[in-house]
């Protein structure tokens, strides 16, 4: 069982993951808010007190993975892995400049720790499934971590991979889906209804969990739970906020990609400093 | 390179896939990081030998290419090295995004095995003959794009592919092919090989019409015309010394291929010689048509694929070659015709 100053600590990592993600937006003034924002609970979950990883030695070949399939929130990725240690913090200030080692979408060969390249969505499925495969035909005791948008369950691809991993009982693969709710476009329902994601993999024979994505003590219990499967791979539905933890990003309906003011995101910068009496969320 | 050239050009007894599958078992017998994917097409490969040689190293993903080559690129990311088939049509123009991102821009390992080249796929129609498939990868960036022309060269091929990094597409016959080469010869990939000698012009051929490509040089030179033939197996990255040095020396190209003349073999050679040593150059190959069915013989002379058209071709543009030594422009009729397309 985690502690409560285990389940504190993790938030406080959220939130400073949160701050160091809107102060590589606010270099630029536009940017992946919503998406970026309301995966970064589990973000500071996985690598805060899950994953094994080593800064040291980000291809290490026992490490866990982290498949970013919905490559747009590299963002987030990217403040959680210089807060680990991966690179400087500093480093996050040149998000999308001409010659960056952190774009927009995640790049394996140019940011140290991505272990995938993603932005075109479905794709990370397949790839995550892959590495799953190779570690386990090598007898490797590591996890694979997959984390799709909602939108992203839109295409095809994600189906057949769900389809393939199911019948390899690919129990060292789980995934999460970022249930913001909306995409690209607007509400997920209005463009592509998505209905019940979890009843949808449970059916497809994975091991399905929905929880409240917010819910730093939920996630860790729902891998816990995810970890005890030997036949199946699992997926874990979290319900997320679009823009969590930004209240301009989370007040507005199309927030997929947006542009904002820098006195905008001081604010929310200064209200993520302040503490959690100080954030929004 | 060591080049051993047959005496006779005629039909292997072996078909191409059971030396694919021969091979490829051979490799992973020795190279546990060889792993196999298909997408339910593993019986019309033959990979069925694999699977029971190797069940843990072979995954068929069923009808679903795209997953196969984004499951393909994971394992490479692991330090596999996996072999990915389906039919050529599909197993290019159903997964090209997959391709290009998760297996080519990502900067992982990745071999495409792509089968029944063009007018090869004969009985399965139109739907499923691809005269695209290597033109479209050839869109893609640092990629090699291979098309074996006999067992002798898939063999070699097969060994070389095993020990380099990076994506290859390998457009593979799976019928038995027309013996072009010797046991014992090693090819360099990105060097196009000389198969006859010629100054008048040369033609330059790839997979199944480079056997045509022989037999129309030769009948050629019985006719007193000297015609240089090269194989160009490797159409990215395409020998462009080669194809400039023949230019310069016999001064008249015509390309030869079992693809859509756009973006294939007859595209990428026009582009060096455009930039390099502009002669009067014919292309031979699928004249922007969709295919259909039929025995690959018939398919061969509706596409005007046989011997006697690539003959044709070697006469227009020795033609073209004497009109312009004489100052007199090409036929206006050729460009209009050209603007239809």
């Amino acid at each position: 069982m985690i502690t409560q100053s285990r389940i504190e600590e993790l938030k406080r990592f959220a939130r400073q993951i949160r701050l160091e993600t809107m102060k590589e937006f606010r270099a630029l003034g536009f940017g992946h808010v919503g998406g970026s924002m309301s995966i970064i609970d589990l973000l500071a979950v996985l690598y805060g007190a899950v994953m094994h990883i080593d800064p040291d030695r980000p291809v290490w070949e026992d490490r866990d993975w982290l498949i970013m399939s919905k490559g747009h929130a590299g963002p987030a990725l990217y403040a959680t892995l210089a807060l680990k240690g991966f690179f400087p913090v500093s480093d996050l200030q040149t998000l999308n400049q001409p010659g960056t080692n952190f774009p927009s979408h995640c790049d394996r060969n140019k940011t140290r720790g991505v272990d995938m390249t993603t932005g075109s969505l479905g794709q990370g499925m397949s790839t995550a499934i892959g590495v799953a495969l190779g570690n386990r035909l090598d007898r490797r005791k590591s996890y694979t971590y997959l984390v799709l948008g909602d939108g992203e369950c839109n295409e095809g691809q994600v189906w057949e991979g769900a389809l393939f991993a199911a019948h390899r009982k690919l129990s060292n693969l789980i995934g999460f889906i970022d249930c913001n709710k909306k995409q690209l476009d607007g509400y997920t329902k209005d463009i592509c209804d998505l209905g019940n994601l979890a009843a949808k993999f449970s059916v497809f024979n994975w091991f399905a969990q929905e929880i409240d994505g917010s819910d730093v003590g939920q996630i860790i219990t729902a891998i816990e739970k995810a970890k005890l499967q030997q036949e199946q791979p699992s997926m874990i539905v979290l319900n997320t906020v679009k823009g969590a933890g930004c209240s301009f990003a989370e007040n507005a309906l199309m927030n997929h990609h947006m542009f904002f003011t820098r006195e905008q995101a001081d604010e929310v910068i200064a209200a993520l400093e302040a503490g959690p009496e100080g954030a929004n969320k | 390179m060591t080049i051993l050239l047959a005496k006779d050009n005629v039909e292997e007894k072996i078909a191409m896939r059971d030396v694919y599958c021969q091979s490829l078992i051979e490799h992973a017998e020795k190279d546990g990081r060889i792993v196999a994917l298909d997408a339910d097409l593993m019986n019309s490969l033959g990979m069925t030998s694999f699977q029971k040689r190797f069940p843990e190293r072979m995954f068929n993903c069923g009808v679903q290419e795209a997953n196969m080559i984004g499951v393909a690129a994971g394992l490479s990311a692991t330090g596999k090295v996996p072999y990915a088939h389906s039919f050529g049509t599909f197993a290019t123009r159903r997964c090209f995004d997959q391709i290009f991102l998760s297996a080519a821009y990502a900067k992982l390992n990745v071999r495409i095995v792509g089968s029944d080249p063009g007018v090869a796929a004969a009985y399965n129609g139109g739907t499923h003959m691809p005269f695209e498939d290597a033109g479209i990868m050839r869109n893609i960036p640092e990629i090699t794009v291979l098309e074996p022309t006999d067992s002798v060269m898939l063999r070699d091929l097969l060994q070389q592919s095993t020990q380099l990094y990076g994506v290859f597409y390998i457009r593979l016959l799976r019928k038995p092919a027309v013996k072009v080469y010797e046991e014992g010869s090693k090819f360099e990939i990105g060097k196009a090989i000389q198969l006859l000698e010629g100054t008048d012009a040369t033609i330059i051929a790839t997979g199944l019409v480079v056997s045509e490509s022989l037999e129309a040089a030769k009948k050629l030179a019985s006719e007193g015309v000297s015609v240089r033939v090269m194989n160009m197996f490797t159409l990215k990255p395409i020998d462009r010394e080669a194809v400039v040095k023949c230019a310069c020396e016999t001064g008249a190209i015509v390309t030869a291929e079992n693809h859509n003349i756009l973006n294939g073999l007859g595209s990428a050679v026009a582009e060096v010689l455009a930039e390099n040593a502009p002669v009067p150059m014919e292309r031979v190959g699928i004249n922007d048509l969709f295919g259909e069915v039929g025995p690959t013989d018939y398919l061969q002379q509706r596409f005007e694929l046989t011997a006697a058209d690539i003959a044709k071709k070697v006469m227009k543009v020795i033609g073209r070659k004497q009109s312009n030594a004489t100052g007199i422009l090409p036929e206006k009729t050729n460009v209009h015709q050209a603007g239809k397309r």
